[in-house]
């Protein structure tokens, strides 16, 4: 297949011309994505390329935003909004959880909620308590959503296309630390990832590390420490949170006997603790050794660096969790 | 306005005699409503539009219907039905049964008939008024000449999220007119006790809207100023901003059995001195378009009706247990709970 080595950013913002020229019902909404060519630059270019009827800038007031997209989507538009971050998600909960997640249910399957939620999520670098929220978790507590945290280009293109087509609403999530990031995108802008389907980042059979989104990179980086001590660690990209392939989170730890879940969300009853569970329950028999989390530590973000980087699992955490096996 | 109206009739004999029907079917169908909660039928909050039935009889006739979007709040039914969707099916949604607009997943406060154009039907208090920029917004986007409905609650014109909307829909032209039913309670909050001006109308002003306050009891007025900013807005493309001044015979809910608590009962004989009915019916006996026989034969008709609906509705079987699942996504069934 033909591929091009885009940044994870690059990529975001391509597939959104490639959804753009492909469908008159995809716009764009948020927060300086037009004129100011967006917060991350994810939407660079873009409003000068489709005008201010597909790129909307709005004013600063998230709950309407995401109304408004609601209620287009209600219709058939097909809305993609940006939050500036996701931790500006929290004013629009309501909007979400009470209103978009439920239409479909409360609606007896009348009316559908063709929405996609994007913007960056996750510690940046130093921008303290109330800019670095991982909200994936929360949203993945909520039926009626779909949640996604790609952790290459590649899957960013292939999921985000998906969730552009989706008829349900779907969170976006991008970690900020990702953006540089780069990798082989396929060329094909049909290409689409299903939801619920896990993909296994490194083969390894002596334990498996579950993560999503940048944390991914951050178990690449351990199992590379840990081949030095001989140990053989796979890696399982979970992708998506919600629905969640837990099949293929299983058959590793089938293999490989011993798991363990990295997240950058607080570590008390976020995501990884509902991954850390399900495994407990049904891959008891499987087990060598308990599962172990690795989170990000229960305080606010700090600002200074020194102690933001305590906050934010690294890789020597994750090498220390697999050494307690 | 009516088409071939004599010029001292407000409306023609036909459509004086349809608004007299709908508001009397509102009127019984909603009182059939409290029956069925008294019966333990209904469950769950249920709000009656009693009292503020003109506010759908005029506000409905002067769009097109199955084209205009309307969305609401929770006291929902009325719009239901005055708009077409199918009244054993509006009260089999309020009974939970699988012959509702929902087959029982949305209630009474959560009424959607996309054939017909109501997009609910929402409980959280100045919720839908984003929603319904939204519609507006999609109307818009696509060239289309629709104009949006958003009927708010006078408690829900105090919400953060309704100035984002009202700041939204102005910003951007949208063709959506605001209607605030100002029933003059919050629940049991006095207007003076929870807005910082009580002339609601004004709250339209800062955001370029046309913005008025008219009366909500008859009918007749209503329709024509309906009609007349429907046109406008439609027009010009532009939002418009309506405080209507009415008030709810009931309680808030079915749950509030002591109305005592926050109005007199002088204060509510008062109010329903303007009975929207009674002067619709004041109306036709004065201008010798219908004699008190044909009105009580037109109502004996409506609650015949309105029997005949609960029957049909309380026949309707309940769902089944798998039906749980249904409906979450549009294309998988969320994770079986434990």
């Amino acid at each position: 297949m033909a591929a091009n080595t885009l940044t994870y950013r690059d990529t975001i913002r391509q597939t959104l011309i490639e959804e753009l020229d492909r469908d008159e019902n995809v716009f764009l909404i948020g927060e300086d994505i037009g004129r100011y060519q967006g917060t991350f630059r994810v939407t660079a270019g873009l409003f000068d390329r489709y005008g201010a009827r597909r790129v909307v800038d709005t004013p600063i007031t998230e709950p309407a935003i995401v109304g408004f997209a609601t209620g287009a989507a209600m219709t058939g538009l097909r809305p993609v909004v940006e939050m500036m971050t996701m931790s500006f998600s929290i004013l629009a909960l309501d909007q979400i959880i009470n209103h978009a997640a439920k239409i479909h249910y409360m609606t007896g399957g009348q009316m559908s909620v063709p929405i996609v939620i994007r913007g960056p999520g996750g510690a940046a670098n130093q921008l303290s308590a109330q800019h670095s929220h991982s909200m994936e978790g929360w949203y993945a507590h909520v039926p009626g959503l779909k949640v996604v945290a790609p952790s290459t280009p590649e899957c960013a293109k292939g999921l985000l296309k998906r969730a552009i087509r989706d008829n349900d609403p779907v969170i976006f999530t991008e970690n900020p630390g990702l953006y540089g990031v780069k990798g082989d995108v396929p060329e094909d802008p049909d290409f689409t990832i299903p939801f619920g389907v896990a993909r296994i980042a490194k083969e390894g059979k002596d334990v498996s590390l579950i993560a999503y989104s940048r944390m991914v990179h951050v178990c690449l980086a351990a199992a590379e420490a840990l081949a030095k001590d001989g140990i053989d660690v796979e890696v399982v990209d979970v992708r998506c949170l919600l629905p969640l392939d837990t099949e293929t989170i299983y058959s590793s730890v089938r293999k490989t006997h011993r798991a363990v879940v990295v997240y950058e969300d607080w570590r008390s009853g976020g995501f990884g603790a509902e991954i850390a569970s399900r495994v407990s329950e049904d891959c008891f028999d499987d087990l060598d050794a308990p599962v172990l989390r690795v989170g990000g530590l229960n305080t606010p973000m700090p600002y200074t660096r020194v102690l933001e980087l305590e906050c934010i699992p690294n890789e020597r955490d994750v090498v220390a969790a697999v050494q307690k096996l | 306005m009516a088409k071939q109206a004599e010029p001292k009739l407000a409306a023609s004999p036909a459509d004086l005699e349809q608004y007299y029907r709908e508001m009397l079917l509102i009127r019984h169908f909603e009182e059939k409503c409290n029956f069925a909660y008294r019966q333990g039928k209904a469950g769950g909050y249920l709000h009656v539009y009693i009292g503020m039935e003109p506010l759908c009889v005029a506000w409905l006739n002067a769009i097109r219907k199955g084209y205009d979007y309307v969305i609401t709040a929770y006291r929902d039914h009325g719009h239901a039905l005055i708009l077409g969707s199918d009244p054993v099916s509006v009260m089999a949604e309020i009974m939970g049964r699988s012959g509702g607009l929902s087959r029982g997943k949305g209630g009474s406060m959560h009424l959607y008939d996309l054939k017909h154009q109501l997009y609910g039907g929402w409980g959280i208090v100045g919720g839908h008024t984003a929603l319904g920029g939204g519609l507006a917004l999609a109307a818009k986007y696509r060239g289309e000449d629709r104009v949006t409905l958003c009927y708010l609650g006078d408690g829900a014109a105090n919400a953060g999220v309704f100035f984002e909307t009202l700041n939204m829909c102005g910003l951007w032209d949208l063709p959506i007119i605001f209607i605030i039913e100002n029933n003059e309670f919050a629940m049991g909050t006095r207007l003076e006790y929870h807005a910082a001006d009580p002339e609601l109308w004004k709250r339209g002003v800062p955001f370029g809207m046309k913005s008025e306050r008219i009366d909500g009891m008859d009918v007749l007025s209503m329709k024509a100023e309906a009609d007349r900013i429907v046109d406008y807005v439609r027009r010009e493309q532009k939002p418009a901003f309506v405080e209507v001044m009415t008030y709810r015979f009931a309680g808030h809910g079915s749950a509030d059995n002591d109305r005592q608590l926050y109005r007199t009962k002088e204060e509510e004989a008062h109010a329903m001195l303007r009975d929207p009915i009674k002067l619709l019916e004041q109306y036709m006996r004065d201008h010798q378009i219908m004699t008190d026989e044909k009105m009580e034969a037109i109502e004996e008709d409506i609650i015949k009706e309105v029997d005949h609906i609960y029957e049909q509705a309380d026949a309707s079987p309940l769902p089944g247990a798998e039906e749980v699942y249904q409906n979450v996504y549009s294309d998988m069934e969320p994770e079986r709970g434990h």
